[in-house]
């Protein structure tokens, strides 16, 4: 089985060569690098601030995403002599969502900053957005002075009361001795077993008050660290079921992509042959050329990866919440299947269905130790049921009509821009359609290439998404953002920090002049009733972009797609294409909200 | 089987069946099939829609679950609910209480009391929940409580735990005798007397404490401030699990408990 790396393991593997260029283009040996977090750990910060920027170097941070402003400022006073780079963002939302991806990418923890007040409340949405995909991020917001919190002083906001709910834990740093500890504490915290966002609240007075206490390697709270392997009986009651299963299948979901499990994900499916769905998150945990995979399943996944889950009799579920997207309504989800669920979160064990087999771990270990649990006995090779999924693949197409005197069909637009790139490309999105076909016709093959907003549904999540990847990502890899017109229109602004940073990203509208997910639904449930997602007073995208000093280029009809595509992708900075397509094209299969998944619709009189 | 039969439907509906030729001179060239994909796709292929047999011409599997998604039988009920009491040692730092109580209220656990205070442990609490949940939801509120950072440990209490409460009841103060009978029946204090009120302090577990108040309104209560339950594991087992005795300043050195497992 020839694996490329995970993005993660690709660093730890340019780490042995020895080299390890950032984006920066500084180069250093592993052994400067290990040299310069001990001089960071082991320094006196002279600041609080100081000790705040040692932690991050302790962490070995090379990037942070953030917009200045009073309460930060002494935070960012320390950054200028720091070796992390700081990304000024046009708006604390870019902030969020770029270090959000940055962190996807890279599988450690992204940072950004934000100044009290109004940056912090800015940077809520992304916040929510990391937490309910469990994304490793650290936020540092200043804070009124010490004396002045509780007296609705001027940008005071309770920023630990507010994003406590939507964050893994979030610290109030009350003593400049303390508060380097606390940021590696928190940073170490993000990134330990189940991922998720970390938060400190830094008043001004803890930041510039003087301390010389090194801050020490970052260390998560004890508690915090799960034990990775699984309970052997669970192991082997789990084994048994599967090998029992007539119709297995395994969903995997973004625990398996968190978890840096891809390699023995696939190794597990291909050596029982059992035929593979995802989630969205979990898109690229198991390459979609695959013989086996069927790829994902839920509101708007393949017909025949929602038959396959219908149907099948055991369900080997790892690093999923089965989010309601994914199961439609739970009555009727996965019926006759008994259930094995894998995760490192105890709490996602039958929160929303019920596990028969519950096994709780890190899971590359459990895949392994199932692999080795089944390998004892004779596991039995489920062919009927791959031919009968092989069936519903025949049955249930991906497909769509052209006509070349209609509007461009935006599925076409997704699958040019992916014949034109390569497979190790990196996806960000917006949410909507766009996504939607982003996710159905892109062939995803490699782990942490699609990033997008999955639990939250953020519009505007697309462009800040993609500059954080392009940033954390290899020179030698493209990255491309999915926008519908609303969604670019959240955060156009940040594309003036691509311009600035000549980032390398091309951002492709799939232009409907509407909110277009939003007007499918209004068609299907509400009567084609158009109220407020009639979005024909959108600007020139491509016009808007030349004045950002990006590229534009537009797409009209099919005669101009492979230019645009071509040109876009091989102008060297950010570009974006305008591609106006069919504003009436809707997203099929779809399972309606709360139904069976094997009752998705092929189209609207189906709903 | 081939992995990439969606994919390649629109490709070869519109003739691009072969192998593409890869162009050497292009950056993306092999299998961009542009030129070949923006013609007229089959006449039958669908417009509006994807093709495939309609929902009701699938196989539709019989079983169901219920709403935790358990497996079930068609005609079985409801999940009854069911009160438990729940131990959390959480580390005493600030806000504690309110990620506790946070995260009940953003889940809809439906919460009848919580109690907070100190331990024998410095820099320990203890929170004390009484929650009525089907099983399903009381699991779930012992694993989300447990997952926040402060909390060190959650337990269930067992049916032979020590559980009580404090209640203060002022009632009006015409009869002061019979208001003491009655206090002193419940083995309650009288903390106020007057000549119009009466305020009495009566502990005990929540039966008790339900009765009192029965007895106590034949006078008319006034006001009333109930504590919640706090609750204790009986005997030698501990309250939450591998929670360890702690040694408070009363404490001797001849303490038989150095580990309740002992
Ligand atoms: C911040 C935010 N506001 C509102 C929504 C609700 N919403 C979901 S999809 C959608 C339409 C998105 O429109 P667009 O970005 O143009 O994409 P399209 O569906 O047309 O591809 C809206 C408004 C959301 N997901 N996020």
């Amino acid at each position: 089985m020839s694996e490329p790396a995970t993005p993660g393991k690709a660093s730890a593997d340019a780490d042995d060569e020895a080299t390890d260029a950032d984006a920066t283009g500084r180069t250093d040996t592993e052994d400067e690098t290990a040299e310069r977090r001990r001089e960071a750990a082991t320094r006196a910060p002279g600041t609080g601030a100081g000790a705040v920027v040692a932690a991050l170097e302790a962490a070995g941070v090379e990037t942070a995403f953030g917009v200045q402003g009073g309460a930060i400022m002494p935070v960012y006073d320390a950054l200028s002599a720091s070796t992390v780079d700081h990304v000024t963002m046009a708006h604390e939302q870019g902030a969020v969502h770029a270090a959000d991806a940055y962190g996807i990418v890279r599988g450690d923890p992204g940072v950004c900053l934000a100044t009290s007040g109004p940056g912090a409340t800015n940077l809520v949405t992304g916040i929510a957005d990391a937490s309910m995909d469990s994304d490793a991020m650290l936020a540092l917001t200043g804070q009124v002075p010490s004396d002045m919190v509780g007296s609705d002083a001027f940008q005071e906001t309770d920023t630990v009361g507010v994003t406590a709910p939507i964050t893994k834990h979030n610290f109030f740093a009350s003593d400049s001795d303390d508060v380097g500890r606390t940021v590696g504490e928190a940073f170490a915290l993000a990134g330990t077993g189940r991922p998720g966002p970390t938060l400190v609240d830094l008043p001004k007075d803890v930041s510039f008050g003087q301390t010389d206490r090194p801050v020490g390697e970052p260390t998560p709270p004890k508690r915090s660290v799960p034990t990775p392997a699984a309970d052997e009986e669970q192991v082997e009651a789990a084994a048994d079921a599967i090998q029992r299963a007539e119709r297995p299948l395994c969903l995997f979901g973004g625990g398996v992509i968190k978890g840096d499990a891809t390699e023995e994900a696939r190794a597990f499916a291909r050596e029982f042959g059992i035929p593979v769905v995802t989630t969205m998150p979990g898109i690229g945990s198991f390459p979609e050329d695959d013989d086996l995979c069927l790829s994902w399943a839920g509101m708007h996944g393949t017909g025949y990866a929602n038959m396959a889950i219908t149907h099948t009799d055991c369900l080997i579920a790892v690093g999923t919440r089965f989010d309601d997207r994914l199961t439609g309504g739970v009555d009727t989800f996965a019926p006759e299947a008994e259930v094995v669920h894998v995760d490192i979160d105890p709490a996602e064990i039958s929160k929303n269905v019920h596990a028969d087999y519950p096994v709780i771990g890190d899971a590359a270990t459990v895949i392994d130790q199932l692999d080795a649990a089944i390998g004892y006995g004779d596991a039995p090779d489920p062919e009927a049921w791959r031919e009968q999924c092989a069936e519903w693949r025949e049955e249930y197409p991906m497909d769509y009509a052209i006509d070349t005197d209609e509007p461009v069909r935006p599925e076409f637009v997704v699958e040019a821009f992916d014949a034109a790139t390569d497979d190790d490309a990196y996806v960000t999105t917006g949410v909507g359609q766009h996504q939607m076909w982003a996710a159905q016709y892109w062939t995803f093959r490699e782990p942490r290439t699609f990033v997008s907003s999955h639990g939250l549904g953020t519009m505007g999540y697309g462009l800040p998404a993609a500059i954080g990847a392009r940033i954390a990502a290899d020179d030698d890899r493209q990255v491309v953002s999915f926008e519908g017109d609303g969604s670019f229109l959240m955060t156009i602004q940040e594309l003036s920090v691509a311009v600035r940073e000549h980032l390398d990203i091309t951002v492709v509208v799939l232009n409907n002049e509407y909110i277009g997910m939003v007007r499918q639904w209004q068609d299907a449930f509400f009567e084609g009733n158009h109220m407020a997602s009639d979005y024909d007073w959108m600007p020139e995208f491509d016009t808007l972009a030349e004045a950002f000093g990006a590229k534009g280029f537009r797409i009209d009809d099919y005669d101009d797609v492979e230019d645009a595509v071509e040109a876009a992708l091989a102008y060297d900075g950010p570009s974006v294409v305008d591609a106006h397509v069919d504003p009436e094209a809707n997203v099929y299969p779809m399972v309606a909200s709360g139904a069976a998944n094997g009752l998705f619709a092929l189209s609207e009189d189906q709903l | 089987m081939s992995g990439d039969d969606d994919r390649s439907d629109a490709a070869e509906r519109a003739g691009d069946a072969g192998d593409p030729t890869p162009d050497g001179g292009s950056t993306h060239p092999a299998e961009s099939p542009l030129a070949e994909r923006a013609r007229p796709a089959d006449a039958d292929a669908p417009t509006t829609g994807l093709s495939g047999p309609r929902p009701e011409e699938r196989p539709h599997p019989t079983g169901r679950r219920d709403e935790h998604g358990v497996r079930k039988e068609p005609d079985q009920g409801p999940e009854p609910a069911r009160r438990a009491t729940v131990s959390a040692l959480v580390e005493d730092e600030p806000g504690v209480l309110a990620r506790a109580a946070g995260l009940f209220r953003r889940r809809q656990f439906n919460i009848e009391s919580l109690t907070v205070g100190p331990t024998t442990v410095e820099g320990h609490s203890r929170i004390t929940l009484v929650v009525e949940e089907t099983e399903a939801g009381i699991d779930q509120a012992k694993k989300q409580l447990a997952k926040l950072t402060p909390v060190i440990a959650v337990g269930e209490l067992s049916g032979d735990a020590v559980a009580a409460e404090l209640v203060l009841l002022k009632v009006r103060g015409q009869e002061p005798d019979k208001v003491h009978a009655i206090t002193s029946m419940y083995d309650g204090q009288t903390l106020d007397a007057g000549p119009r009120t009466i305020t009495v302090q009566i502990t005990g577990d929540e039966n008790q404490i339900d009765d009192a108040i029965d007895a106590f309104d034949q006078f008319g209560i006034i006001e009333m401030a109930r504590t919640g339950q706090t609750a204790l594991e009986r005997g030698d087992s501990p309250t939450t699990p591998g929670e360890e005795p702690g040694h408070s300043a009363a404490d001797t050195d001849d303490d038989e408990f150095t580990n309740y497992d002992d």
